[in-house]
């Protein structure tokens, strides 16, 4: 059993081996992976030690403090949060031999084909369909849409429709997309911020080996489950400081602007601070549950929290900014290859907070979703669930 | 050697499990709704009998005293648990204003012959401050005058079954006054599971425990930051009780609780339920470690708490529909009940006004 001391010497062995100040970032990023300090719970040879999650903080703060470079876990977020956990899953040894190491170093980014411009909220009704030919390959048609990163990925996770005699979520696969392909079209889709964060990709003719799909055919929607339930771990476990959302930027400007101040806003901006502290808490909760072995239900609500707390103090904080918050920093069309919540002025922060109540499934959805799972309410009705997909109206 | 801990504890251990399935066996034989609503409308809304399980049977009176005073030498953080089943069944009992109102400022005063008698649950104590104050804010005292008490002091809950009454005199001192030396007449609450009375003092013998001030800020710090947990169980029980209601009820022939509109309010009052729980669970926490961060995490816990557990009573009683407006449904004891502790140890906004000068976010 790998425990915490383990993991310190075998990190103290990596640095002696490897010198931060020295050695290359990315040598040093693969020598990680490959002595298993890159996420210690992961399977030995595939970036971990067979260890208890909770350790990887023992490994992570004895490298900071060492300087050593990580991984730039933002940049490849979807890979780690998403991607990863699915190969892991349900990927072959050979897939997980494949894409795991270049995934967890950054070498190569990922990005999500699922949602469509007719299947978001109801994501199983997707259209993309996917041929199999007599040679084994796939052949993909179809479009997808708010593909966050599309525009520097290299891999795709992404469902399609194999089987459209059947009902929507019984013909669906899974696949492992090569973005480089030249059927792959990447359109940047610019939003209510100004800027394209999010693409439309257009999938035309793309040949998928058969090597290249996770899980078996027709289970895609179950292996789209595991990445799905992962997304909403990865928004809910995060560990904040106290004023590390949204609530931080607007309690800056208050102290720093008494001339804004008023009584009104006082009133509101004390209730945001507490609610915010109060999901803060809830998420180191969830996170100690984690830890312990105790998974609990809320992370399903955790997203819900810190959407509405974002929506609500940003359009606070323009309030606050008075004449100030009738300009806008920057209306330029950027690309940028992270989204940067706080880094940016209020009327940004405050446009960009609304697709939180949207992205990563709706918050109309999600509260079914509690509602269903957690208190054992009545499903919604559905006159969907026995009708072959093709036969679905659209 | 002990290292101080970067993050609060906000999980229940094994122990507080344990004990919390025996506090919840206890309350599910002995404090059912129609005998508590029987109760609140008979002279003696108290439950004498409960009590004496509770804190003789169990000694859950002396949680927070130490061991060689008589007590448990508990924390707070099992006072929580307690508190949470207690909220849960409205049990009309003085556990928050005896177990830890009481005791607290005994404990400031270091009142130690006080405190084996409120811990073994024999005698019952109660601080005479109004229910209304937080910690920190003005209060009434009363007249110290020739070696004897003088007044009349309002708002003091369960004053009614108290024994010794903990008196703030205009001397600056804390007095211990028998309750056979003083007028206890009841008002008429809004709470009946939690009453307040008018405790008249016409020349009554006191004896000197300590400094007021000092005991009445700790015992409604811990008062505040407890009644959190309390409202947590109260929270709890609305809310399970509501889904188990529209899981049954048919309308339109189907279970309303199928009802997309109601299914989104129950799972919002859901995630504020478990909001309220890390903030309940942190101020405990912060209580028991003595934390720095525990003023600060009383004030979030109140400003937090109070808003819920009333929305969540509120919502109990609209969803149950007719029924939950009647007498005979217990939703109303956990409303009013809710509603009094949104004001008791001080309302949200007086814990919100606190906050403002713990995080330099000050007023205009």
């Amino acid at each position: 059993m790998t425990d915490a001391s383990d993991l310190r010497r075998r990190t103290a062995e990596l640095l002696a081996a490897y010198p931060p100040a020295t050695t290359d970032r990315l040598d040093f990023l693969r020598a990680r992976f490959d002595a298993g300090l890159a996420w210690v719970h992961y399977p030995e040879g595939l970036g971990g030690l067979g260890a208890p999650r909770s350790l990887q903080a023992v490994v992570d703060a004895d490298l900071e403090a060492e300087g050593a470079p990580d991984n730039d876990p933002r940049r490849i977020g979807i890979g780690l949060g998403m991607a990863a956990p699915t190969i892991l899953a349900y990927g072959t040894q050979e897939q997980k031999r494949q894409y795991l190491r270049p995934l967890w170093t950054g070498e190569e980014v990922w990005c999500q084909l699922f949602s469509e411009p007719g299947a978001g909220s109801d994501l199983a009704a997707l259209g993309t369909r996917a041929v199999r030919e007599g040679d084994g390959d796939w052949v993909v048609n179809g479009q997808k849409v708010w593909t966050s990163s599309a525009h520097v990925a290299r891999w795709a996770i992404l469902i399609a429709r194999t089987d459209p005699d059947v009902p929507k979520h019984r013909g669906i696969t899974y696949f492992i997309c090569d973005m480089t392909d030249p059927g792959i079209e990447v359109r940047p889709l610019r939003q209510v911020t100004g800027e394209a964060e999010f693409n439309e990709v257009f999938i035309t003719d793309v040949r998928i080996p058969d090597a290249r799909r996770l899980g078996e055919i027709g289970d895609g929607w179950k292996v789209a489950q595991t990445t799905l339930n992962n997304e909403r771990v990865a928004i809910g476990g995060m560990r904040l400081p106290r004023e590390g959302g949204m609530i931080g930027p607007v309690a800056k400007t208050w102290r720093e602007h008494p001339e804004l101040r008023t009584h009104d806003l006082h009133q509101r901006l004390l209730k945001l601070w507490v609610e915010s502290e109060a999901a803060r808490l809830t998420a180191e909760r969830l996170r100690q549950q984690l830890v312990a072995g105790q998974p609990g239900p809320e992370g399903a609500g955790m997203k819900l929290a810190f959407a509405r707390l974002n929506q609500e103090i940003s359009g606070l904080e323009v309030e606050l900014r008075g004449e100030e918050g009738l300009l806008y920093d920057d209306w330029t069309m950027r690309r940028p290859e992270l989204v940067d919540f706080v880094g940016r002025d209020a009327g940004y922060r405050y446009l960009r907070s609304k697709g939180n109540s949207i992205e990563g499934g709706t918050t109309e959805v999600l509260l079914n979703i509690v509602a269903e799972r957690v208190l054992g309410l009545p499903g919604e009705p559905r006159t969907d669930k026995d009708v072959a997909w093709k036969d679905l109206s659209r | 050697m002990t290292t101080p801990r970067a993050q609060p504890d906000l999980l229940y251990s094994e122990d507080e499990e344990a004990l919390r399935a025996a506090v919840r066996d206890l309350l599910s034989d002995h404090c059912d709704a129609a005998g508590v609503i029987a109760r609140v409308e008979s002279d003696a809304p108290h439950d004498r009998e409960l009590w004496k399980l509770l804190a003789d049977g169990m000694g859950l009176a002396g949680l927070l005293v130490p061991e060689e005073l008589g007590g448990q030498g508990a924390t707070h953080r099992e006072v929580a648990v307690v508190l949470e089943e207690l909220g849960r069944s409205v049990a009309p009992v003085p556990y928050l204003t005896s177990a830890v109102v009481a005791t607290e400022a005994l404990l400031a005063a270091d009142a130690r012959d006080l405190l084996g008698e409120l811990a073994s649950g024999r005698r019952i104590g109660a601080l005479a401050v109004a229910l209304n104050v937080s910690a920190g804010s003005a209060y009434q005292v009363v007249r110290f005058e020739d070696g004897a008490l003088h007044g009349r002091l309002t708002g003091i809950a369960d004053a009614a079954v108290a024994d010794v009454l903990l008196v703030p005199a205009d001397d600056g001192g804390l007095y211990a006054v028998d309750a056979t030396a003083a007028t206890v007449t009841p008002q008429v609450s809004l709470d009946l599971t939690r009453p307040v009375a008018e405790v008249t003092l016409d020349g009554a013998p006191g004896r000197l425990l300590g400094d007021a001030e000092p005991a009445v800020r700790r015992a409604l710090r811990a008062g505040a930051g407890l009644l959190a947990s309390e409202q947590l169980g109260l929270a709890e029980w609305t809310l399970t009780e509501t889904v188990r209601y529209l899981k049954q009820r048919k309308q339109f022939n189907r279970p309303v609780g199928g009802f997309q509109a109601l299914k989104h309010r129950l799972a919002q009052l859901w995630l504020e339920v478990v909001n309220l729980r890390a903030t309940a669970r942190n101020a405990a926490d912060q209580l028991a470690t003595s934390g720095d961060d525990a003023d600060l995490a009383v004030a979030v816990a109140q400003a937090f708490a109070a808003p819920v557990a009333v929305h969540a009573a509120e919502e109990a009683l609209q969803l149950h529909g007719g029924i939950g407006m009647t007498w005979e449904h217990p939703v109303h004891l956990y409303l009013k009940r809710a509603k009094a502790d949104s004001i008791a140890y001080g309302t949200a906004g007086a814990h919100r006004a606190a906050l403002a000068e713990l995080v330099d976010l000050q007023a205009p």
